[in-house]
């Protein structure tokens, strides 16, 4: 049975993925699970210089899901190169880097060293982190600035570029096609949903950001849809993400559309998740008679 | 760092607000190191998803224990389970207390409430017997008292009401030991952040080295979330360090308490 997909001239031994700011850079989790059984190894956002982050508290609990706000905290291009590229370069299967910057300079800038660096798998460009003041979402919920990001990032590389796309949008169709048509490889939909929380005891938010990013099982639905209505408006793959726990979860998104998904929360509660994940999709294709994984993307049956 | 799926030997109230967890993990157990933790998930939740990080507290064979107080959702579950119910740990986890050296300085060790549990380990693999200052509000909150007796060590108890030793702060004595005399020693500390705070500054006076075992609020536990964060000085500056991986023990002048807290 073939399991593999192809994300722009990327193939991936299956679809199975972990989501940007859920795996660190992958070197965290190689004492609990082989990381060569994944699609893709995907690291936490790296932009050119070294980032701090944000204040704490920077995530809390929520019924089915958590708030974050860590605000990108990160070694920088070199940091990351130096300390982590090592790893990463030798593992089988491909290296996926989210980059982000402040203005589209910095992210051509990035996408350029990256480029240049050799061996990485693909760019993921976060134009939707809903916890940064500056960068982030404010190019994935403009349609002109998403198109200039990723044009800038086409024009400074030839990797695969998957762009990550804000939920944050009335509707998602026009930001897919604008980053399609911009030259991006694939999209990745979903990113965090900007949410808060409150202690009614202290009446202080819960985090030191005031809002955050939900994520984790309570927002599957909404992913769905997003990923359903992404994949409809464009011709190149989508990585679907939000919320997945499980086999079944996963092949929910592939049926809306997702050609590939990510696994994102679950990985801070149960590590093993990717890897039960790609068993489970194996056993469903196996048991309804599927000889091929892409054979369930995009196969809803809407209507009688 | 192993990842098990244990089972419950025993749970069961310590005292009137602590529970004592007892957990078979023969493949974990051997590697506990003093100061380390373990995360555990809390498989009947379904709704609250993540892991809870506790302070192991003693290893015996192929099991270990933590005390822990009742004080959310979590612990409300985990206080109802049962002998021979399963538990799903990630194990050891973090950097814990150095152990002291024999004929090298002197263990203080100082406890703020259930922060006695996470030195019990270090106390019992000392070759060196120290003293261990324990402080808590109330009587009830002074933990393991008994068990630290037992391993020679001198107890100092001190609560804030007075029910129990001295009244007062835990600080109060450490300082005046450390005032009496001029033996080398060396502090060790789990607790609030106020006092691991304290004693951070009590052991800049008096020119000591202090590890301090910082208590952060986490989610993966593994270093990939960057929840557990602490300021952490590098030469003139300082940067956000995780709890769960650099830490949860640092040593005192490392803390960047100008931002933390």
């Amino acid at each position: 049975m073939n399991l593999s997909v192809q994300i722009g001239k990327l193939k991936l031994q299956n679809p199975v993925m972990v989501a940007s700011g859920t795996f660190g850079y992958g070197v965290e989790y190689a004492q609990l699970l082989d990381l060569n059984q994944l699609g893709a190894v995907v690291v936490k956002g790296i932009r050119l210089h070294p980032v701090r982050g944000n204040p704490t508290p920077r995530t809390t609990e929520v019924a089915s899901g958590m708030l974050n706000a860590i605000g990108l905290q990160g070694p920088g291009v070199d940091g990351f190169i130096k300390k982590y590229w090592p790893f990463l370069k030798k593992l089988k299967v491909p290296t996926i880097i989210n980059i982000w910057g402040t203005t589209i300079d910095e992210y051509a800038e990035v996408a350029r060293r990256f480029d240049a660096l050799g061996g990485v798998g693909a760019l993921e460009l976060n134009v939707s982190c809903p916890n940064i003041k500056e960068g982030g979402s404010q190019f994935g919920t403009d349609v002109k600035l998403l198109a200039q990001v990723v044009m800038a990032c086409r024009k400074a590389t030839k990797l695969p570029l998957i762009t990550k796309m804000s939920p944050n949008v009335v509707s998602i169709a026009p930001y897919a096609r604008a980053a399609e048509e911009a030259g991006s490889d694939a999209l990745a939909v979903t990113n965090s949903y900007p949410a808060m929380a409150i202690d009614i005891e202290t009446r202080k938010p819960k985090l030191a950001n005031v809002t955050g990013g939900l994520t984790g099982p309570c927002i599957k639905p909404i992913a769905i849809k997003l990923v359903w209505e992404a994949a409809k408006a464009v011709k190149i793959p989508v990585i679907g993400m939000g919320g997945i726990q499980n086999a079944a979860d996963a092949i929910e998104f592939m049926m809306a559309g997702a050609t590939a998904v990510a696994v994102g929360t679950a990985n801070f509660y149960e590590p093993q998740t990717t890897l039960q994940v790609i068993a489970g999709i194996r056993e469903f294709a196996q048991k309804h008679g599927i000889k091929d994984v892409r054979e369930i993307t995009g196969s809803i049956q809407v209507g009688k | 760092m192993l990842e098990q799926t244990v089972q419950i030997v025993s749970n069961e109230r310590a005292t009137d607000s602590y529970f004592r967890l007892v957990l078979r993990a023969p493949r974990i157990a051997p590697l506990i190191q003093p100061g380390q933790f373990a995360h555990i998930r809390v498989l009947p939740m379904k709704d609250s998803l993540l892991r809870r990080p506790f302070s192991i507290f003693q290893v015996s064979g192929d099991t270990f224990s933590i005390l822990y107080k009742t004080v959310g959702k979590g612990t409300e579950v985990l206080a109802r389970m049962q002998a021979g119910e399963e538990l799903s740990v990630i194990a050891p986890l973090g950097h814990g207390f150095t152990v002291p050296k024999r004929g090298g300085e002197t263990p203080l060790l100082v406890a703020g409430g259930y922060g006695m549990a996470a030195m019990y380990l270090l106390a019992q693999r000392s070759p060196q017997k120290g003293i261990a200052f324990v402080g808590g509000r109330r009587r009830v909150d002074i933990l393991c008292e008994k068990e630290f007796h037992a391993l020679g060590w001198d107890v100092r108890v001190t609560t804030e009401d007075g029910s129990h030793g001295e009244k007062g702060l835990v600080t109060k004595p450490l300082q005046a030991e450390l005032k009496r005399s001029t033996a080398r020693r060396k502090l060790f500390a789990c607790g609030p952040t106020g006092m691991l705070k304290v004693v951070g500054q009590i052991a800049g006076e008096f020119k000591v080295p202090a590890e301090l075992s910082m208590d952060e609020h986490m989610c993966c536990g593994v270093g990939v979330c960057l929840t557990c964060v602490i300021p952490v000085k590098t030469g003139e500056r300082w940067e956000y360090q995780r709890t769960c991986t650099e830490g949860p023990v640092f040593d005192s002048r490392q803390v960047e308490w100008e931002v933390a807290g």
